[in-house]
Formats: C-alpha cells, sequence, structure tokens
C-alpha cells in the first residue's frame, strides 16, 4: 500500500473541514499550514471539486470557489469535520507534551497540562496510557511549577522585549546581572536554553533556564544585531568545538554515568568497565571544580598542568578543614549577634 | 477519464458517511463513483477489499452490518461519532505548547505521525502557530534515545505486545538481551524512561531509553500486555531512580564572593571568619548527600561542612582521594557504593 497515497488521501478528507474553519484563506496561506507547496493545495481542491455523494448532479458535488487568494467550501458533502486522532497521532503529540511539561521553561507547564487533558478527551479511545496515572492532573505540573522567571522569560520572546536577567553563569561559578534582547527558546538535550543577544559580552549566548535567577521584561523592545539572528552555530554547546583543550579522563566503571551528563567523546572502554574519554572545556576552573567533586571515580590522565590543578585544590580544602578545627570560632549554631 | 483512486477512495467515504443504513458492496459498486470501471466482479472485489484496508489503516471507522432483516449479505457504513473529531478548543498557551511538541520530533514516523494531528486540530479550526515568536529549534536530544526504538516501543505499547530488545545498563556494560510487557514510555527530569514488567526478572522494571539498542522487537499476539490500569508510571521510575536516604538539610561555610553554585541553593544565616577568610554559613537543604558532597568538595577551600560530621566524612574522604591519588592501574579501587550517585 502507498504511504504516499495514504497520507493524500487523509489530507485531502481533512481538507474540506479545514477550509470551512478558514474561510477565505489564500491558497500559500494554506499550503504552509499543511506542510505542501500552493500547488499541492491547488490539485486537491480541483479533485475535491469532483467528488462528492452518489448521484454526483450540481447539488451532491463538494462547493468551492477557489482561487489562489481565497478558497471557500459552500457545500462539504458531508465531511464536516476532521478525523479523529489517530493512537500514533495522539502518542507524538501525548508523549512529547508530557516531556515538555518536565522540561522547565520551554511552555507554560499548566497549559500543556491542560492541552493533553483536551487531547485525550478528543482522541478518545486512541490515546494510549503513555503518562502517569489517567488524569494526572494535580501532581504533574505541582512538582515543579508554574516558574514565574521562566513565564517571563517566555513572555519577553513572545513579545519581542528585551530583558533584565540575572543569571548563574556554571563556567565562572557567579551570578550576574545583564540585559539580554531575546532570539528564541531552544532545546539542545534535556535542557531549555534562552537564546539572545547579551548586550554586556557583546554575542549570541545561550541561558539555561533553570539557571536564570531573576528576570524582569523591560520597556524596551529586542534588538538583537542582523548578524546574530541569522547565525545557528550558537546552538552547538562546547563539546565539539575543536578549538577548545581537551582532557583525557579515566573514569572506574562505578562512575561511567558521567557520561550520559556531560560532553564526554572518543569513549574507549577498558576490559575491566572503566572507560578512557576526552573531555573539551572552556573553562578550566569549571572542570576542576566538577572532577574533584567526582573523586576518586575520575581521574585525569592528561594534560599534566589540570590534574596538578586538581590534586592542589583538593589538598588545600583539606587545609582548609585542618585550619577550621584549630580555630572552630563562632559554631556554627550560633546565630549571628 | 479514468477516476482515480484517491479520488475513488473520498468519494467512498462520502457515501458512507451519508448513510445510516448498511450498504452492500454491490450497491456500492453500482451507485459510488469509480468502481464502473471494474471489468469483472472479481476485479471489484480485489479492489473494495484493498480500498477497505486503506481506509481502516487512515483510522476510518468502517462497520458492517446487515442492511435489512432480509438481507443475507453484509453491508458497510462510516460510524460518524467515531469518525469526527470532537470539538476541541486550545487557549493560545495550550496552543503553544502543542505546536513546540509537535517540533520536538525528529524521525520521519512520529514527525509525520505529529504533523498528522496538527492537520487536524487545524482542521478542526485550532490556529497553531508554527513559525510564529519564540520558535523552538530542538536539537537532538542525547536523553532521549534512538527515536527508532521509541517508535517502536509507542507502537508495541499501543498494540499492548510484548517486545525484545537489548539493553545495558551503563555505557560501558555488554549488551543484554530482555524481554519485556511494556506499559508506558515517561520522561523523569527531562530523561526517558520505558516502564514495564520484565519477563525474564518476573518483575517491574524501569529502563533509560538511552539505554536500549535501536532492535526493539515486538512479538506475540496484539492485546497480550495487560497494562495495570492504577498504575502511576512516574511515581515507579522515581522510585527507581531516586535514592531512598532521607533529605535534610547541611551547614556550610563559604568563602566571601565564592561558591555562587552552593550560595544559590541556600540561605545565609551567619557570617563566620574561618582561618583569617571572611564568609558567610549557609543552611543548604539537601536532595541526595552524595549530590551535596560532590559539590562541597568541588568548591575546593571556597566550601566547607559544618553540620551534619557525617557529610563533612564524606567531603574529606573524596578530597584524600583527590589530593593523594592511588596509580589507576593499582588495582580496583572503585566505589561500589558509587552506584546511586546520579
Amino acid at each position: 500500500m502507498s504511504t504516499r497515497l495514504s497520507a493524500r488521501l487523509g489530507r485531502l478528507l481533512n481538507l474540506v473541514p479545514y477550509f470551512l474553519a478558514h474561510p477565505g484563506i489564500s491558497a500559500a496561506e494554506a499550503a504552509r499550514d499543511l506542510g505542501v507547496t500552493p500547488k499541492q493545495v491547488m490539485d486537491d481542491l480541483n479533485l475535491l471539486w469532483v467528488c462528492g455523494l452518489p448521484g454526483y448532479g450540481p447539488g451532491d458535488l463538494i462547493d468551492l470557489s477557489f482561487s489562489e487568494d481565497s478558497i471557500v467550501v459552500t457545500f462539504t458533502a458531508g465531511i464536516d469535520r476532521p478525523l479523529r486522532l489517530t493512537s500514533t497521532e495522539a502518542t507524538a503529540l501525548l508523549v512529547a507534551l508530557r516531556s515538555l511539561q518536565e522540561m522547565p521553561g520551554v511552555v507554560d507547564p499548566s497549559a500543556a497540562q491542560s492541552a493533553i487533558a483536551k487531547i485525550e478527551a478528543a482522541a478518545g479511545t486512541a490515546a494510549v496510557p503513555t503518562g502517569e496515572h489517567p488524569g494526572s492532573g494535580p501532581e504533574a505540573p505541582g512538582e515543579d511549577g508554574d516558574d514565574p522567571v521562566a513565564g517571563r522569560v517566555r513572555a519577553a520572546v513572545r513579545e519581542h522585549r528585551a530583558v533584565h536577567l540575572t543569571y548563574y553563569s556554571a563556567s565562572r561559578d557567579t551570578v550576574s546581572e545583564r540585559v539580554v534582547d531575546p532570539i528564541r527558546i531552544v532545546i539542545i538535550d534535556e535542557h531549555a536554553y534562552l537564546q539572545a543577544w547579551c548586550r554586556s559580552a557583546e554575542g549570541v549566548r545561550l541561558f539555561r533556564f533553570d539557571r536564570i535567577d531573576a528576570a524582569t521584561v523591560l520597556d524596551e523592545p529586542a534588538r538583537p544585531p542582523h548578524r546574530a539572528l541569522a547565525e545557528d552555530e550558537h546552538l552547538e554547546l562546547f563539546e565539539g568545538d575543536p578549538s577548545l583543550p581537551a582532557a583525557r579522563l579515566h573514569i572506574a566503571p562505578a562512575y561511567t554515568w558521567v557520561l550520559d551528563y556531560y560532553p564526554l567523546t572518543d569513549v574507549r572502554v577498558l576490559p575491566d568497565g572503566s572507560c578512557e574519554a576526552l573531555m573539551r572545556y572552556a573553562s578550566p576552573d569549571w572542570l576542576a571544580r566538577l572532577l574533584v567533586g567526582l573523586g576518586a571515580g575520575v581521574r585525569v590522565l592528561d594534560p599534566p598542568q589540570l590534574a596538578t590543578a586538581v590534586r592542589e585544590r583538593a589538598r588545600a580544602a583539606l587545609a582548609a578543614y585542618a585550619a577550621l578545627d584549630a580555630d572552630p570560632g563562632v559554631g556554627p549554631g550560633t546565630s549571628p549577634s | 477519464m479514468a477516476i482515480s483512486k484517491v479520488e475513488r477512495l473520498v468519494n467512498l467515504v462520502i457515501a458512507l458517511l451519508s448513510t445510516r443504513q448498511f450498504v452492500t458492496a454491490e450497491k456500492i459498486r453500482a451507485s459510488v463513483a469509480g468502481y464502473a470501471d471494474c471489468a469483472s466482479d472479481e476485479a471489484f472485489s480485489r479492489m473494495f477489499e484493498r480500498d477497505k484496508n486503506e481506509l481502516r489503516d487512515l483510522g476510518v471507522p468502517l462497520e458492517t452490518g446487515r442492511p435489512s432483516r432480509t438481507s443475507t449479505v453484509e453491508g458497510y457504513r462510516i460510524n460518524r461519532d467515531a469518525y469526527e473529531l470532537p470539538e476541541i478548543d486550545l487557549t493560545p498557551e495550550e496552543t503553544a505548547a502543542v505546536a513546540v511538541a509537535a517540533a520536538l520530533w525528529e524521525s520521519p514516523e512520529l514527525a509525520s505521525a505529529a504533523q498528522g494531528a496538527l492537520l487536524k486540530l487545524r482542521a478542526a479550526g485550532v490556529r497553531v502557530d508554527t513559525d510564529g515568536s519564540g520558535v523552538v529549534a530542538p536539537l537532538p536530544p542525547r536523553a532521549r534515545g534512538s527515536e527508532p526504538a521509541l517508535t517502536a516501543l509507542l507502537a508495541a505499547i499501543d498494540a499492548r505486545r510484548a517486545v525484545r530488545f537489548t539493553h545495558r545498563s551503563s555505557p560501558t556494560d555488554p549488551w543484554t538481551q530482555r524481554t519485556v510487557e511494556p506499559w508506558g514510555v515517561v520522561t523523569v527530569h527531562g530523561r526517558w524512561y520505558l516502564v514495564g514488567h520484565d519477563r525474564d526478572r518476573d518483575a517491574v522494571r524501569t529502563f533509560r531509553l538511552s539505554r536500549i539498542g535501536d532492535d526493539v522487537e515486538a512479538f506475540g499476539p496484539e492485546g497480550a500486555v495487560q497494562i495495570p490500569q492504577d498504575v502511576d508510571l512516574r511515581a515507579r521510575v522515581l522510585a527507581a531512580t531516586s535514592p531512598r536516604e532521607p533529605a535534610g538539610s547541611a551547614r556550610v561555610w563559604v568563602a566571601e564572593g565564592r561558591a555562587w553554585e552552593l550560595r544559590r541553593l541556600g540561605t545565609v544565616v551567619a557570617e563566620k571568619v574561618v582561618a583569617g577568610r571572611v564568609g558567610a554559613v549557609l543552611e543548604v537543604p539537601v536532595r541526595t548527600w552524595e549530590w551535596i558532597a560532590r559539590i562541597v568538595a568541588g568548591q575546593g577551600a571556597d566550601a566547607l561542612v559544618l553540620a551534619p560530621p557525617e557529610l563533612r566524612g564524606e567531603v574529606e574522604r573524596i578530597l584524600t582521594a583527590v589530593a593523594d591519588p592511588q596509580p589507576v592501574w593499582a588495582g580496583d579501587a572503585v566505589d561500589t557504593t558509587g552506584e546511586g550517585r546520579r
């Protein structure tokens, strides 16, 4: 069976109610909505025009008035509504919506939740219980909640307005204030980011939603420079950038989960289940912080300066604990005077 | 000019939607435009069989029944209530969420299913704007695992069929064969999981999708898998992935102007000078002790645990291992308790 024919049949059956719901729409607009060319829309209309009820007389055929500029359906021959969603169609939307609910930033989680409920209801029996338990109203959006900061960032993107951010930079381990011109929201791996022109850095930057501590939408319009809008390369995080320094790491078997969380490449599995891998990094300080925290699980093989930095960082911390014990000062439980 | 197949099928849908009576194949042949050209009864039967399958594949609810009490042959009609998408009214926020959701898929199967769903919603009058302001351009998510595997799993869940696939619990483990009755796919903290009944282990199991191979194969009859009615898949995943230790809070000293990673997690409860360095005491809520130990240790001399002593012990253990490392090849110095550190 030809899937092309079946795709076209599906489109044809839904086209009549589509034009009924959008009276006077142009072929170009419809084509954009439907993901086909204007010529295909006109071909479809030419075909529908000769279909109708048995008898196929003047009052039986689908009646349309159409030109490239305006399409109006005057008789539907009974195809008034689109087909129900198939279970695959419903599942494709529902699974994606549920994953968005889990991801702070991109969409309003309560809107995703109510859209899920409405689509489930409209899909009827076709919907598959791929989510949490049926009608999982209260707990699903409740856990992460409707983050007001993310809501303000979304509003700034939607309304094309500049926004003032309080942002935690993991690479520098600092929180800073800056004004940015939003470009759009992007999803990379499991995180949502605001892509924006940063006025202080004078460049396009990605701001991870869960690191935006505060946001104030400003009264001025967003004006990212034109060159910033055209470029897609800013979407690559640093993992693929060969101009950055790389560290070669040895990862113990119990720590191979780090492969899921950090941009490691060139992974070589060793017979004992441990592995060696390469990690590119933009900030030596960030990497040293990560590696000290991972303790015995991950060792630096190369470069030696990084291995030294990691070791010295740990030694300095142990020395600080010794100093703390020597001079405990004001006890931790005491409140400030 | 001969009537094309697609035109004939549109006419068939219109004819069968317009009747409440069941219509026999013979009458369809005589009245629906496109069947008149059939040279023989046999050619018509073959054509009509194919057409019925075509409609069913599209999800058209074709019903069969007797046209009248006395008739001996079956007739056909389309159940209008089951055919039509019910009224659906989405707010602009809901529509925006749907547009983003539909754009998340990359594989042809799921992307075209999502586009098909959007077309139907648009045909129902929902204004879905996929290229308006604030466009989301998703890139392939590492966390999702392979879409072909996901597509196969969703199809199997839909058909209530069992699946076989290869799986490994860590990226360096060898692959093993698993046989699972799939219940559902859920995302938790941005990661994708399959939940189902593992036949080999005779227990409910949770599988990270990124740990499942591309070779997902459904087998056995449709409807063979019973999905428990009241199962909370998300709670299952949380139970399987979250450490069971109780959370609490920690007191941590942080040097002035440093350790923002910790500062934004906690609240300052006191000022404190340690070995001549000015700093603040933070009260930090703890989700898991291993996680907070990693963060505090990573900060080096800029963050020191004041309480509880167990956390300080763990941080010092991490620091000692780094400050005075054993050679990598010196046997298996692996910390097996690291299993749950994620």
